[in-house]
C-alpha cells in the first residue's frame, strides 16, 4: 500500500510541481506574504493592510463587487458572442436561438443582462460610499475623476448593449436615447444654433453615433463594436489606472 | 521589482518601531483576512446572480419594427431620470447640458471640496453641506426621477398609478403658458430686445446673482467662504443653482403650468 504522505512528498518535490508552485502553503507569516506577493492576480494587494480596510461596514465591498460583476459580463458576453450576429437580418433570430436552442443559452443571456444592470447599480452604490466617506479628498482626487469616467463608460456599455437584441424595446429605447444627441447645441441638427452652423440631420452628432439618420443596420454594427471592443478596452485600461492609484494614494482611505 | 515596491510599502510599518514579523496591531495580513472577505463576497454575489438568472428571464419583445412606435417609448431605466427631465426642459438642456454638467460637476467635487474633515470615515456633522447637497441630488432628484419614469409613466407620458391600466387614448388637456404670458408678467407685454425676451433674461440673471450677493455678504463673516475663494465658490454656486433649477422648474410647471421661463429664437429655458 503506497504511503499517502510519501506520495504527496514525491509530488510536491517533483520538478513539475516546483516549477509551477514556488512556495509551500503552510501558514507562516512568510507564506502569508508570499501568497500575495508571488501571485500575479493577487499582488495588486499589499501584503498587509490597515485593519479598518477589511471592514465591510466601511467599504461595503462595492468596488470589488463592481469589478466582479464586470468580469461576469465579460465572460457571459464572450460566450454569447459565439452565437450572435450583429446584422439586422439575423440579430433577433439569434436571440431566439440563444434562448430556446443553445444549451444554457437562456441562463447565459439572463446572467449577462442582470450582471449588466447589477453593475450599474453597484457602481452607483460604490460612488455613493466613496462620497459618504470623503474618500475623494486629497490625495485621492484624481482617482475619483477616473471613477466618474468609469461610471460614464459603464452607462455607455449598458446603453450600447441595449440595442443588440434588436427587439422593439431595443431600437425604441436607443432611439429615445440618441434623439438627445440631435439636440446638442452647435453640433446637433435640432439644437440651438445648429442650423446657423450648417449642421444637417444627415451629418450631426446623432448621425455620427448612428451611422445614418435612423437606428438601423449601421447603428447595430457600430454599437456592437463599441459594446464589445472599444468600451471594454477603455474600461479595462481605466480600471487598471483606478486600482493602481488606490495603492499609490495609500490604500483604502481611513481616519488619519 | 515587486520586492522593491513592497519594501516601500513596508517602510511605515518598520518606521513605527514595531517588530516587522507579526501583524502590527493596526495592520493585518491580506492573506487570509482581506482575501477571505473578497472570496465570501464573490460567492454570495455569484450565487445571487445565478439564482436570479435562472428564475427571472431577461425581456425580449417582438422583433424590431421601425414603423411601429410603442407608447410609451421608454429609455433604459438608468436614463429615465434624463427622460423624465424632458417633461420640464427642452431636449438640448435636459438631454445634453444637464447630463454634461452632472458628469463635469461630479468630477470637480474633489477640487472644490476643501473641507479637510470627513476624509476616511462616516460623518454628517463634519461636512453637512456636502452630504445634504449630494443626497439631494442623488436620491431626491436622480433616483426619484428614475422611479417616477419606471413606475408612474404610461402612454403619452401621462401619470398613472402603478396599478392603473394604461389607457393609450387618455388625453390630458395641456394648458401650459410661457412665463411672459402668465399672471403678473402678462401686463408687461413681453418686451423684447433684438427678439430676446427681457423678463426671462432678467429673472435668470437675478437667480444667478443671488450667489454673487451671498458671496459678498458672507465673505467677511465666514472662514469657509473665504478659504474657498472666488473661483471655487463660483463653480460650486453655479453648479448648485443649476441643479436647483430642476426642482424649481418642476414646481413652476406643476403648480402654475409654466412651460418656459425664457424664450429666445434659438433656445428656450
Amino acid at each position: 500500500m503506497p504511503d499517502l504522505n510519501d506520495l504527496k512528498r514525491k509530488i510536491v518535490e517533483s520538478q513539475l510541481w516546483r516549477s509551477m508552485f514556488r512556495h509551500d502553503y503552510s501558514d507562516t507569516p512568510r507564506n502569508r506574504v508570499l501568497q500575495i506577493m508571488a501571485n500575479v492576480w493577487l499582488h495588486l494587494h499589499p501584503p498587509k493592510i490597515r485593519r479598518h480596510a477589511i471592514r465591510v461596514r466601511f467599504t461595503w465591498c462595492m468596488g470589488g463587487i463592481t469589478f466582479l460583476v464586470f468580469l461576469v459580463t465579460v465572460v457571459t458576453g464572450v460566450i454569447l458572442m459565439f452565437y450572435y450576429r450583429p446584422v439586422a437580418e439575423y440579430a433577433y433570430a439569434d436571440m431566439k436561438y440563444l434562448q430556446h436552442d443553445v444549451p444554457f443559452g437562456m441562463i447565459m443571456r439572463n446572467m449577462h443582462r442582470w450582471a449588466a444592470h447589477g453593475m450599474v447599480i453597484t457602481v452607483w452604490l460604490h460612488m455613493f460610499r466613496v462620497f459618504m466617506t470623503g474618500s475623494y479628498k486629497p490625495p485621492r482626487e484624481f482617482n475619483w475623476v477616473v471613477g466618474v469616467v468609469l461610471l460614464t463608460i459603464t452607462l455607455l456599455l449598458s446603453f450600447t448593449g441595449y440595442l443588440l437584441p434588436w427587439d422593439q424595446l431595443s431600437i425604441w429605447a436607443v432611439t429615445v436615447g440618441t434623439n438627445m444627441a440631435r439636440a446638442t447645441p452647435l453640433v446637433g441638427s435640432e439644437g440651438p444654433f445648429g442650423e446657423m452652423v450648417g449642421v444637417t440631420s444627415r451629418y450631426d452628432a446623432r448621425s455620427f453615433l448612428l451611422g445614418g439618420t435612423l437606428v438601423g443596420p449601421p447603428a447595430l454594427l457600430r454599437f456592437y463594436v463599441l459594446h464589445c471592443i472599444l468600451l471594454p478596452i477603455l474600461a479595462s485600461l481605466l480600471m487598471i489606472v483606478h486600482f493602481w492609484r488606490i495603492r499609490k494614494d495609500g490604500g483604502i482611505s481611513g481616519p488619519l | 521589482m515587486a520586492e522593491e515596491k513592497e519594501q516601500e510599502a513596508a517602510k511605515p510599518i518598520t518606521r513605527s518601531g514595531d517588530k516587522p514579523e507579526p501583524a502590527v496591531p493596526d495592520r493585518v495580513h491580506v492573506w487570509p483576512y482581506l482575501v477571505r472577505n473578497e472570496f465570501i463576497a464573490s460567492i454570495i454575489v455569484m450565487v445571487l446572480l445565478t439564482v436570479w438568472s435562472i428564475t427571472i428571464d431577461a425581456p425580449l419583445e417582438e422583433a424590431a419594427n421601425p414603423t411601429q412606435t410603442p407608447n410609451p417609448s421608454k429609455a433604459p431605466w438608468y436614463f429615465l431620470g434624463l427622460q423624465e427631465m424632458l417633461v420640464y426642459f427642452d431636449p438640448w438642456f435636459a438631454g445634453v447640458v444637464l447630463p454634461s454638467l452632472i458628469i463635469v460637476g461630479l468630477m470637480i467635487i474633489p477640487y472644490v471640496d476643501i473641507n479637510p474633515k470627513g476624509n476616511g470615515y462616516y460623518t454628517f456633522r463634519d461636512r453637512p453641506f456636502a452630504i445634504v447637497t449630494f443626497l439631494f441630488g442623488f436620491f431626491f432628484l436622480w433616483i426619484s426621477l428614475i422611479i417616477t419614469g419606471v413606475f408612474f409613466r404610461g402612454p403619452g407620458w401621462n401619470l398613472f398609478w402603478p396599478w392603473e391600466t394604461w389607457d393609450p387614448h387618455l388625453v390630458v388637456a395641456i394648458t401650459n403658458v410661457d412665463l411672459a404670458a402668465w399672471g403678473p408678467f402678462k401686463w408687461m407685454g413681453n418686451p423684447k430686445i433684438f427678439e430676446i425676451e427681457v423678463i426671462g433674461f432678467v429673472l435668470i440673471a437675478l437667480y444667478f446673482s443671488t450667489a454673487v450677493a451671498y458671496y459678498y455678504l458672507k465673505r467677511d463673516r465666514s472662514d469657509a467662504i473665504r478659504q474657498l475663494g472666488a473661483i471655487r465658490y463660483g463653480i460650486v454656486a453655479f453648479l448648485f443653482l443649476t441643479m436647483m433649477s430642476l426642482p424649481i422648474k418642476m414646481f413652476l410647471r406643476l403648480a402654475f403650468n409654466i412651460k418656459n421661463v425664457w424664450v429666445t429664437p434659438w433656445f428656450n429655458i
